[in-house]
């Protein structure tokens, strides 16, 4: 007892564990039968839909929604799952405002989409809470597919694999599947165990075993997969992060966002989780903003995100910004961290002010410090798998369908090249390369 | 999952739904189309005889009646049947069928009101492989103006006649397809019936003014200032053709006689209405129209969902489930007593219920000053009036007052008796009958 937003240090239980319940539930609560009637009503059910086009998965939207719209919304849910088997979770995290929702027509004419994302989740949590799977597996090919990684990329292509008829091996280092989904997305986008609970229903499909705890490139190696099974899908995400390079970057009180948010996640009782009275979070993308919002719901009393560039350079969509703001976080734009501050502990970072016009960032030469008991670095996640496969630009090297360099291995999600850092970027890539792989060990594809 | 495959007057289709004659199916560009967004069949745009193809209007041919949101509810047309050569349609059929002989292919027809001019068209129609034919004898415009169409329809013996015609020149399937614009759809489907038609199909479309423009004094759709009445589709026809379909099913003259539904068909749960009233398949176009071919996706899953879950396993499971429950009103138990109920937490309080009661029915909806709006049972005459105008699906509904319980508004104890108006005892038949 006795902490509160204004005790310095990092220090457990600011707030009451009801502030701590209400501050981390649902974003957006689920719509109900009426709200989801009404919503579904708006679709226009656009030819070629823009929505559609604009989703990474490509679900049928218009589709979806229609079949929401007359009452079926099991049907809906299968439109869904058809294209993109973690339609629920992709509901809850997908960043709508910069995918579906932002092209969709009605956001064109009355700035007002339609709610693609909260109506996936209707259709999606409803088939979901019966307990039903949609899917059937085919006949057994006899072929068998070693996946890497139980993230989106992972068990979107180990379902789609075991769909077709494969048996399939998952090998994750975690003692949970879901990668991300698990450890990353921020806590009041996945409430009440969600992340588990998917996983557990995808396995529904059946001819899919995951072993926890198995590290490629230490338990395991790209060989052995390779003499063991017909193929291999590689979805091992980004697991190392960016160094600051900033001098005094290990100082007690700095560490990675993406382990504070780990942390976060698999807490049981987040009022048992210690934060920062004054916290800045180094970073400009989903991580730093998510690092930030939980840091205030913990109940920080300062909260301060620093971007090197401004504004419209940001990886944080606008949605997200805004997020962070109405949180009370604060966003400083062009503060390029030069030290951090303190002795033995950090007290503060000092920051160098930028222009970033152009393109060009530059250092002004004005510097400024802003007062810090806790820093989190959000600047991005890096590969640290590559089992020795051609990598470009710091990812795993694919081609469309997701092959690697080498023949018969195949990669998709946050580790392989192309494409965007998302959870439904990273679903899509491992269905198509599913297909992929289908394909070429039934000798129906090249 | 459940089995959609449709088997109509012999005609097999992987699923129920065709689209109807209408530009839909105009020609071959369309109908492969149709065909390749899932639709199982279609009945071709009515053909007419050989020679110079009639012409359409050069303006505007459809006015429209909407809904909130724009939703287009009521659609108004002033075209005539196909105005491309007869030649071409058949040659553009007989691909067509060749190419997709799993579907469904209807030719409906439209000639003079002569024997000669039917002896004529079908061995043409018969020769593309097309696998029956449709009677338009309900096109209300321009088309009946030349003794056809909706003129024939309305003429019970001119059906009969030419329907037997039909019959006597084809092997092929003869559907007739009914007008709504007449006064008892069981008389011209009686007619069809005696000509030995295979089955007859309802409805075509309904005379209709949609608009008028009240600057130039026309109505709409306009052509140089002038308007003509055109035929009314949509899924505001809807109930006029449920009904129609609903009193040729349930006349014993016509019971049993196959029928494929029309009007206003938009979902699956509005075919599954159609089917579950006698219809062993339905025809749409407005919604095709209104949405584009792919609207055939949701009628398709919608169907198969339904029916896996009341465990239907095949169409015919359920087609006609409906027919013994319509009954005349005199039938209708005057013993079961129902109230309206309104549940607190689904009102939001817009007080739609208690205008409609308080005006215009019976006072039995009460408003407190911080609108909580409730039922009183002894005044409720369980109009269901409110359950309609509330815009929250499912926020009042109708409760059923079980044997025993007391009607707060009359006093009485419920009946569990049957109790209708042929034993009432206000009836003055019943009377007289002593
Ligand atoms: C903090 C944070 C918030 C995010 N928020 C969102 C959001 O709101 N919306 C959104 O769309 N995206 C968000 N993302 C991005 C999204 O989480 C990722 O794009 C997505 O999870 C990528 O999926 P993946 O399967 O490629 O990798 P991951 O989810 O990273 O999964 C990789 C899996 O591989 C395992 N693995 C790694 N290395 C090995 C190895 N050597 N051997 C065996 N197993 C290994 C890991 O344990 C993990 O289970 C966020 C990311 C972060 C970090
Ligand atoms: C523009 C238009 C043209 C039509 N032309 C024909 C026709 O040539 N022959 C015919 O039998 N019915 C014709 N119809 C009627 C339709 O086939 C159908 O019976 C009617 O539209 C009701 O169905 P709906 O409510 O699904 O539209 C036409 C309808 C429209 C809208
Ligand atoms: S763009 Fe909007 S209105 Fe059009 S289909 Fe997609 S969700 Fe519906
Ligand atoms: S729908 Fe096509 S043919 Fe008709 S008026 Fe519009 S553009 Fe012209
Ligand atoms: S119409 Fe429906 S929502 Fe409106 S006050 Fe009445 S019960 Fe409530």
């Amino acid at each position: 007892m006795g902490n509160s937003p204004h005790t310095d240090g990092i220090v457990a239980g600011r707030i009451s564990a009801d502030a701590v319940a209400d501050n981390f539930s649902d974003l957006h609560p689920p719509l109900d039968d009426h709200e989801a009637l009404v919503a579904a009503d708006r679709c226009y059910f656009c030819y070629d839909a823009p929505c559609q086009t604009a989703c990474p998965t490509s679900i049928d939207i218009p589709l979806f929604i229609r079949q929401i719209a007359t009452g079926t919304a099991e049907s809906a849910a299968r439109t869904i799952f058809e294209q993109n088997i973690l339609g629920g979770m992709c509901a809850r995290v997908c960043p709508t405002e910069t995918l579906c929702e932002e092209v969709c027509v009605r956001e064109v004419a009355e700035g007002k989409p339609v709610l693609i994302g909260q109506l996936q989740r209707y259709a999606t949590d409803k088939v979901m809470a019966e307990d039903k799977h949609p899917f059937t597996r085919a006949a057994p090919t006899g072929k068998a597919v070693a996946v890497v990684g139980a993230g989106p990329a992972g068990l979107s292509a180990a379902h789609r694999l075991a769909m077709l008829g494969h048996d399939v091996v998952i090998y994750d280092a975690r003692p949970k599947g879901g990668g991300l989904n698990e450890y990353g997305i921020a806590a009041y986008k996945s409430v009440e165990g969600f992340a588990q609970a998917e996983v557990d229903w995808l396995l529904q499909i059946g001819g899919i075993e995951i072993r926890y705890e198995q590290k490629l490139g230490e338990s395991i190696t790209l060989e052995t997969l390779q003499e063991r099974y017909d193929a291999v899908f590689l979805g091992v995400g980004l697991g190392g992060v960016n160094a600051l390079r900033a001098e005094g970057e290990d100082k007690e009180g700095v560490r990675d966002a993406v382990d504070f948010i780990a942390e976060l996640r698999q807490a049981d009782d987040l009022t048992k989780l210690p934060v920062g009275r004054r916290v800045i979070v180094i970073g400009g993308g989903m991580t730093a903003i998510d690092a930030a919002v939980q840091s205030k719901l913990l109940g920080a009393q300062e909260v301060t995100v620093a971007y090197r560039r401004d504004k419209s350079a940001m990886g944080a969509s606008e949605f997200e910004q805004v997020l962070a703001t109405s949180h009370g976080v604060r966003i400083e734009f062009n503060a390029q961290p030069v030290r951090v501050v303190g002795n033995g502990k950090v007290t503060a970072v000092e920051f160098a002010r930028t222009t970033s016009a152009g393109g060009e960032l530059a250092p002004t030469g004005e510097t400024f410090e802003i007062p810090a008991d806790q820093v989190f670095k959000a600047i991005g996640q890096t590969l640290t798998t590559d089992a020795g496969l051609t990598v470009e630009r710091g990812k795993i090297a694919v081609n469309e369908t997701g092959r690697t360099s080498v023949s018969g291995v195949w990669a998709g999600g946050d580790c392989a090249s192309g494409g965007d850092d998302l959870t439904v970027t990273a679903v899509a890539e491992g269905r198509d390369a599913a297909m992929d792989i289908h394909a070429t060990l039934t000798g129906e594809g090249a | 999952m459940a089995d959609l495959r449709s088997e109509f007057v012999g005609i097999k289709s992987p699923n129920p739904f065709w689209l109807a004659s209408a530009p839909p199916t105009d020609k071959e560009y369309n109908v492969r189309r149709a065909y390749e967004a899932g639709w199982g069949g279609v009945v071709w745009k009515t053909l007419g005889e050989e020679g110079p193809p009639v012409v359409n209007v050069n303006g505007p041919r459809y006015g429209a009646i909407f809904g909130a949101d724009r939703r287009l509810l009521g659609l108004n047309n002033i075209e005539l049947i196909t105005d491309r050569p007869l030649q071409q349609n058949l040659r553009e059929i007989k691909a067509v069928k060749r190419d997709y002989p799993d579907r469904a292919l209807v030719v409906s027809l439209m000639v003079p009101c002569e024997e000669e001019a039917w002896k004529a068209i079908l061995p043409v129609v018969e020769e593309t492989g097309a696998d029956g034919i449709e009677l338009n004898f309900g096109c209300p415009h321009g088309m009946a103006e030349r003794g056809m169409g909706s003129a024939v329809g309305q003429v019970p013996e001119y059906i009969e006649m030419v329907t037997r015609w039909c019959k006597q020149n084809t092997r092929m399937p003869v559907i007739v397809k009914l007008t709504p614009n007449i006064t008892d759809v069981r008389y011209p489907a009686q007619a069809a019936k005696r000509g030995g038609a295979d089955a007859v199909s309802l409805i075509n479309t309904i005379n209709s003014i949609t608009s008028v423009n009240l600057d130039s004094f026309a109505p709409e759709p306009t052509i140089d200032g002038k308007g003509s009445h055109g035929g009314y589709c949509g899924p505001a026809v809807k109930p006029i053709a449920m009904n129609m379909v609903a009193e040729i099913a349930r006349s014993p003259e016509t019971a049993g006689l196959p029928m494929s539904g029309i009007g206003g068909i938009t979902t699956w749960r509005d075919a599954a209405e159609f089917m579950s009233l006698g219809c062993g398949n339905v025809q749409v176009c407005t919604a095709a129209m209104t949405y584009g071919f792919k609207v055939v996706q949701e009628m398709i899953s919608g169907l198969g969902q339904w029916m896996d879950e009341k465990g239907h396993n095949s169409i015919d499971d359920f087609v006609g489930r409906a027919v013994p429950n319509v009954r005349d009103w005199q039938h209708l138990n005057l013993n079961h007593v129902t109230k309206a109920r309104i549940s607190q937490d689904d009102c939001i309080k817009c007080g739609r219920c208690y205008a409609a009661c308080e005006d215009t029915s019976h006072q039995a909806i009460s408003m407190s000053a911080d609108r909580v709006f409730e039922v009183m049972d002894d005044e409720c005459v369980a109009c269901n009036l409110c359950v309609n105008v509330c815009p929250v699906e499912g926020c009042i509904t109708m409760e059923t007052l079980e044997p025993g319980m007391v009607d707060e508004r009359t006093g009485q104890v419920v009946s569990g008796e049957h109790g209708d108006w042929t034993t009432h005892p206000n009836n003055p038949s019943v009377v007289a009958a002593e």
